[in-house]
């Protein structure tokens, strides 16, 4: 994937920080693989909109987050997909502890986490670490890659004392595939790939369980981003990390997920395995989210349905009573305007087999699976 | 004869760190009514090539080195500016990537969309209003009637691409060039407006250039492939036989590092390192560095564009290897 040092070396060190940060994960954490890490139920998060420029009036709220709930499983990757606006990078704020909610509940290990402050709350956010969209912007241009990497050493100096800094550095710059002679180097001297690794070197540095990486690879070119999704993928084996990867492109998520969560306008609308939510979605928003996506394979596009959606995704500051998705949903009742579906196993579904790929929350009244929304499978 | 023919297309920008060759002998082919998608990633000359087309380069610091464009029989570098003037608009039009910045923001929708009549066939204000309207409605802009004074930014981003089709379009070109029209949208916004594109273009029957670095969106719509690297083209092709049998490893490689919808792996096979500087293109096959089939003559001889088929050529000396070794 590099070809920055000997391949040998490079494994045997990785396979010591590895063990190390293994057996530190092991000895603290009781946590067994499957069990929830994070438990975030109802969360809210309104932004107040005002007017007036002197005198402030609040008019109304964004509601940017409204009611969302979801389990982050140890080892595993949740993705999160969802249409710009949908409130991602919101959710993925208030689980880093950059926003406060508006209501709602953030377990972590089955601590209450929501309104720690202090060193409560710094002890946990070593453990909950974000890696950003943009390797362009979210660098300090003049920081030396060495200092962006140790930067969280100085507000946890526990972890890696003054005189060790430098070496935990390079360590770090060899588990991302850079070379750790790099350390002096500025962001521009870097491409973006090369940026995205510093980034997520970055998240590694003060060994947490929970990587919130929002839209990780969506600046990159494809080449490139297969290289930082691999690495990611790597990094999570041999760390036994939990991801939420929050993305606006199905194949990527679809990719790297073990579970994956479909937003619009605030709200979760169907959450469940890989399989479940691609092949055999039963919420209408994934379905038309599904088809829209081409694949590259003029074949098999041949003889797939696309669902095209009607209008626009209304906003956040007013949205449909009911619904959300009922504006644009082609198989709205007067039932969908007057009450509010919930993220359960719909009704329909409950009596057959637990095991059933249909049987996963889905938020509609008339959740139902579709036909030829994928491309058909290779024969 | 083809409706554009470009030959051999050098371009070249001085900046202060040296010479940046931009594009370094493209050529490509589109007739009417036909899509041809030009693939490639970021910095590899895609814009560069078109703004030559279309005669919008940035001179200086950009420079034409050499090559021909023949659009319908002309060659459009040899006509003074005037000329070129009037073929933009009416027979050949642009669509941009970021819609918002390509409109005016304080000037109604409707005004910009009007002053394309006013100005190139003299209409009144009021005849150029109602053709606005009728352009809005046909790119499918709800109310358009009631909406025809809004301002840019009163539409999303899906309805102000739409515009700016409505505008590429107003003339009835016999050209367009689409430079990532949905890059910035979501993805049922660019199935909108991808659609939309496809049904007009059938609807005038013109010769449509789609520029994109998405493999899927290109899959759907385009009829023929130009790939791209460092300012070259090193593979074209049907869009079918590309997918199903790429004679380039570069091509290859692009396809195996994509994700896909309809699979689930575990390791994409991605493409080793980065695309080269322009101001150093390796000397032999720009890509031999990434290449994992290069050999020796890989790094002194450049290849040229074989010809596979009648209709498709690689620029990889060894294309028939990667033939057989399917
Ligand atoms: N600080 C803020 N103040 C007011 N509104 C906000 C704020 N941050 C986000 N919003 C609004 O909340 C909604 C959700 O935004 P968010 O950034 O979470 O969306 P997203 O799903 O990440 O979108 P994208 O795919 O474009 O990144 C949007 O309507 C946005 O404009
Ligand atoms: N006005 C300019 N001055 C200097 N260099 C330029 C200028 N315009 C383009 N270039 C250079 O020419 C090269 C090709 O650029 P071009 O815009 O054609 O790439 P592209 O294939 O369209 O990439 P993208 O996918 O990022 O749009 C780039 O390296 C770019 O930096
Ligand atoms: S609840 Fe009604 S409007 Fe909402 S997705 Fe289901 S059918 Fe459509
Ligand atoms: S010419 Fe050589 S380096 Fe270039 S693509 Fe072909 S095999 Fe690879
Ligand atoms: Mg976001
Ligand atoms: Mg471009």
């Amino acid at each position: 994937m590099h070809a920055d040092h000997s391949g040998k070396k490079q494994a045997r060190e990785e396979g010591v920080i590895a063990r190390k940060l293994m057996a530190r994960a092991q000895a603290e954490n009781a946590y067994a693989e499957g069990e929830a890490i994070l438990e975030v139920r109802d969360l809210v998060k309104h932004f107040p909109l005002t007017q007036g420029i002197v005198l402030k009036r609040q008019v109304g709220a964004v509601k940017a987050v409204d009611g969302v709930s979801f389990d982050l499983h140890k080892g595993e990757t949740l993705g999160i997909v969802g249409e710009s606006g949908c409130g991602k990078s919101t959710v993925a704020k208030l689980v880093t502890h950059l926003e406060q909610p508006t209501a709602g509940t953030i377990r972590y290990k089955g601590e209450d986490i929501t309104r720690l402050s202090g060193r409560a709350l710094k002890a946990v956010r070593r453990n909950i670490q974000m890696v950003f969209q943009d390797p362009y912007t979210s660098l300090n241009p003049r920081m030396t890659v060495g200092d962006i990497i140790g930067e969280p050493f100085d507000i946890h100096p526990e972890v890696a004392p003054k005189g060790d800094r430098r070496r935990k550095v390079q360590e770090l710059l060899d588990v991302v595939g850079l070379n750790p002679e790099y350390i002096n180097r500025y962001p521009h001297q870097f491409s973006g790939g090369q940026r995205q690794r510093i980034g997520i070197a970055r998240g590694l540095a003060l060994r947490p369980e929970i990587i919130v990486a929002d839209e990780p690879v969506s600046a990159l070119d494809v080449s490139v981003q297969a290289q930082v999704v691999n690495l990611m993928a790597k990094l999570q084996d041999e760390f036994g990390l939990s991801y939420m990867f929050i993305a606006h492109d199905l194949s990527v998520v679809r990719h790297i997920s073990d579970r994956v969560g479909v937003m619009y306008l605030g709200k979760i609308v169907e959450i469940g395995t890989d399989t479940e939510i691609y092949e055999h979605a039963t919420h209408p928003y994934t379905q038309a989210l599904l088809s829209a996506v081409p694949v590259p394979d003029p074949e098999a596009e041949e003889g797939r349905e696309r669902i095209v959606l009607e209008g626009d995704v209304p906003s956040p500051a007013n949205p449909p009573s009911g619904c959300h998705f009922r504006t644009r949903c082609w198989k709205a009742q007067h039932r969908c305007v007057v009450e509010e579906p919930l993220l359960i196993v719909p009704e329909n579904f409950t009596d057959t087999a637990g095991d059933e790929p249909v049987h996963h929350p889905s938020a509609c009244h008339f959740a139902a699976e579709r036909a030829s929304v994928m491309p058909p499978a290779e024969g | 004869m083809s409706l554009l023919e470009v030959r051999d297309l050098h371009v070249e920008f001085h900046t202060r760190d040296g010479v940046a060759k931009a594009v370094n002998g493209v050529s490509y082919e589109v007739d009417a009514g036909e899509t041809l998608a030009v693939l490639g990633e970021s910095g590899s000359g895609k814009s560069v090539t078109a703004q030559a087309v279309m005669g919008i380069l940035d001179i200086p610091p950009g420079r034409i080195a050499g090559g021909e464009i023949i659009f319908q029989g002309q060659d459009l570098l040899k006509l003074p500016e005037e000329e070129r003037r009037k073929i933009r608009g009416r027979k050949m039009a642009m669509i941009f990537q970021d819609a918002l910045s390509s409109l005016n923001p304080v000037l109604s929708v409707g005004y910009q969309l009007g002053e394309m009549f006013r100005v190139h066939q003299g209409m009144s204000r009021k005849e150029a209003r109602a053709k606005a309207v009728e352009l809005m409605e046909r790119v499918r802009i709800p109310a358009a009637r009631e909406r025809v004074n809004d301002y840019p930014h009163q539409f999303s981003g899906g309805m102000r691409q739409r515009i700016m089709i409505a505008m590429a379009l107003a003339l009835e070109p016999d050209l367009i060039i689409a430079d990532e029209p949905t890059t910035a949208l979501d993805v049922t916004v660019q199935a909108q407006v991808m659609e939309l594109l496809a049904d007009l273009q059938r609807e005038f029957n013109m010769g449509l250039i789609l520029i994109t670095h998405d493999l899927g969106v290109v899959a759907d719509v385009a009829d023929k492939i130009a790939v791209m690297y460092a300012g070259r083209i090193v593979e074209t092709a049907p869009v079918k036989d590309l997918y199903r049998a790429p004679a380039h490893p570069y091509t290859r490689g692009l396809l195996d590092s994509i994700p896909r919808l309809d699979q689930k792996g575990h390791q994409l096979s991605a493409i080793k390192g980065m695309p080269p500087s322009l101001l150093e293109i390796p000397p032999g096959c720009a890509f031999n560095p990434r290449c994992p089939m290069a050999r020796p003559v890989c790094r002194t001889d450049e290849p040229p564009l074989y010809e596979v088929d009648d209709d498709r050529a690689s620029a990889c000396h060894f294309w028939k290897e990667m033939f057989d070794a399917r």
